[in-house]
């Protein structure tokens, strides 16, 4: 009994050792599959970072010397006298708030519709489509568009024409968003507000878009980080000022003062030029990263 | 009492999903302050049955109903029943809990403030009655404002059945409320609904065996849409007239 136990055992641990010999040699490669493969996706993270890092740091060098009080205080300078950005500070944060008011309200609406309404008919498809159009259309066609049918039309450069392009731009990425969110809503939920006789408006008001409302949020917040970094469109629209301006007149703005400043020959405008790209590289990065704290404030709900 | 009174009366009722016959020639009474439980494999209807007594079925495309669903001597299948006024009267609990998501006390008075204006006061006291009668007021009584979310999955459920409850339907819908829910949880909705059915007409779906014969009154076992067998829930299960409703409930099939 006990023998023939014992030979078993001995057979049993023969065959184990044998299978383990051919585990260990598969084993064997998928590490060395698996080493290889965490290799080459750390070196292309480390590559793209590297890139990244290196922008950054060439901007703080740069953009931080030229920081200083005077750039919140003063305006645009001509060349060789001292000076700030702030006219171009306050234009582009007062440009950047009529685009997101104008821009948003229309988008989460477009949104509404297409997640909630869209269901049957040939309409929203359509605007789905002419939506994803609009979501990669190069934003200089945008400011073309206002160019021609506003700034023409009224004769002058403005504020105003150069917030309508930005608010265009804001139409597509909210309405994405939106439509996104809403469709990560359970079905059940809404079902549940129907079955008490809610109707469609109050579901959507009270349930469903309550439910999507960290996501729409960070959907604005990265609506207010794509345009507030945006050049083209204000080029045709708003154009630029050296001074105080009104929204009737045209305005100065970060992304063209950047860009004007940066192409001249002269040293202060440089500096004052990576200021301003300082000033909103890091407001695009703060912005990201509320959009990102919405977001996962959003899914921890669910 | 009231116990031979028909609250709904389904009289040939068919369903189609889009060319699928889903439900054949339904006729069924479904009496008054009763629990009636549904029966029967996956995909047999009851869930749809269930769904056609308030029309849910309507919010999706290529679904339509024939037949006729008499509510207190309406038909509520007609085009002039205003199918929001019908749920209201007519409550419905789903196999998930779903929690809207605002405060416990806002998720109770979503309902009824969409049919009736009450004062603070009386929304407070309404509030109460409801939790009360879903057996939570004990546990959320000192947390009203925190977020419906917050609660366990079985205190959600019992939070579902408040919600419905609170705007005073007449006939209460359970779609297998407790098929998401631990044994302790299912025991307090077991309890509930025997509660419940003193003020309320209830109709319940459930794949558990034991719950309906715990439950209910009157059950009917469906298969493949058809409507087998219809009777007193002791009748049902201790002696079943149809071979297939005893193979089923035996566990012999499906």
């Amino acid at each position: 009994m006990s023998t023939s136990q014992a030979i078993g055992s001995e057979k049993a641990i023969k065959v184990m050792s044998q299978s383990t010999q051919r585990n260990n040699a598969i084993y064997a490669r998928r590490r060395l599959v698996n080493g290889f493969n965490m290799l080459a996706a750390t070196l292309a993270m480390g590559f793209g970072l590297f890139w990244l890092f290196w922008i950054l740091w060439t901007l703080l060098q740069h953009g931080l010397s030229g920081l200083s009080t005077d750039v919140f205080t003063q305006i645009t300078p001509p060349p060789g006298s001292k000076g700030g950005l702030a006219n171009a500070i306050a234009g582009s944060l007062q440009m950047t708030f009529f685009g997101i008011l104008f821009g948003t309200p229309i988008g989460i609406l477009a949104g509404v519709y297409l997640a909630e309404y869209g269901e049957r008919g040939w309409l929203a498809p359509a605007t789905r489509f002419i939506n994803d159009i609009l979501l990669s259309a190069p934003s200089i066609v945008i400011g073309l568009f206002v160019y021609e049918v506003y700034v023409v039309t009224i004769g002058h450069f403005s504020g105003w024409a150069g917030s309508m392009a930005l608010a265009l731009l804001v139409i597509p990425v909210v309405v994405r968003t939106t439509e996104n969110m809403l469709r990560l809503v359970p079905n059940s939920l809404r079902e549940a507000a129907i079955a008490l006789g809610a109707p469609q408006w109050k579901v959507i008001m009270y349930v469903t878009l309550r439910a999507a409302k960290a996501g729409v949020i960070t959907g604005i917040l990265l609506a207010v980080a794509r345009i507030s970094g945006e050049t083209a469109p204000l080029l045709f629209t708003a154009l630029n000022n050296q001074f105080w301006s009104n929204m009737n007149q045209p305005m100065a703005n970060l992304p063209i003062v950047i860009f004007q400043f940066a192409m001249s020959p002269y040293e202060d405008w440089h500096a004052l030029a990576w200021a301003g790209a300082l000033l909103i590289t890091f407001s695009v990065l703060t912005l990201n990263i509320l959009a990102r704290w919405f977001a996962s404030k959003n899914n921890s709900t669910h | 009492m009231t116990t031979n009174a028909i609250k709904l009366q389904v009289k040939n009722l068919n369903f189609y999903y889009g060319k699928f016959h889903a439900l054949k020639n339904i006729n069924l009474d479904i009496p008054a302050g009763q629990v009636t439980a549904f029966i029967g494999p996956s995909g047999c209807g009851k869930s749809t049955l269930l769904r056609t007594f308030n029309r849910m079925f309507e919010l999706y495309p290529g679904m339509s109903a024939e037949g006729e669903i008499i509510l207190d001597s309406q038909n509520l299948l007609a085009k002039s029943v205003d199918v929001n006024m019908l749920r209201a009267k007519v409550g419905m609990v789903f196999q998930k809990p779903t929690p809207f998501p605002m405060s416990i006390y806002d998720n109770i008075t979503f309902g009824v403030k969409l049919y009736e204006s009450l004062s603070k006061a009386e929304m407070d006291d309404r509030v109460e009655w409801a939790l009360r009668k879903a057996a939570l007021w004990n546990e959320v009584k000192d947390k009203l404002k925190q977020s419906g979310n917050s609660l366990s999955g079985g205190q959600q459920q019992r939070l579902c059945i408040a919600r419905a409850v609170a705007t005073r339907p007449e006939v209460l819908l359970l779609d297998e409320p407790t098929s998401a829910l631990d044994p302790i949880s299912t025991g307090h909705i077991e309890e509930l609904i025997h509660e419940l059915k003193q003020d309320y007409t209830i109709a319940i779906v459930t794949h558990n065996m034991q719950q309906a014969a715990r439950v209910s009154d009157y059950t009917a076992y469906m298969y493949l849409g058809e409507l087998m067998e219809f009777g007193e829930t002791d009748g049902i299960f201790t002696a079943p007239k149809r071979k297939e409703t005893e193979d089923y409930i035996t566990g012999k099939f499906g």
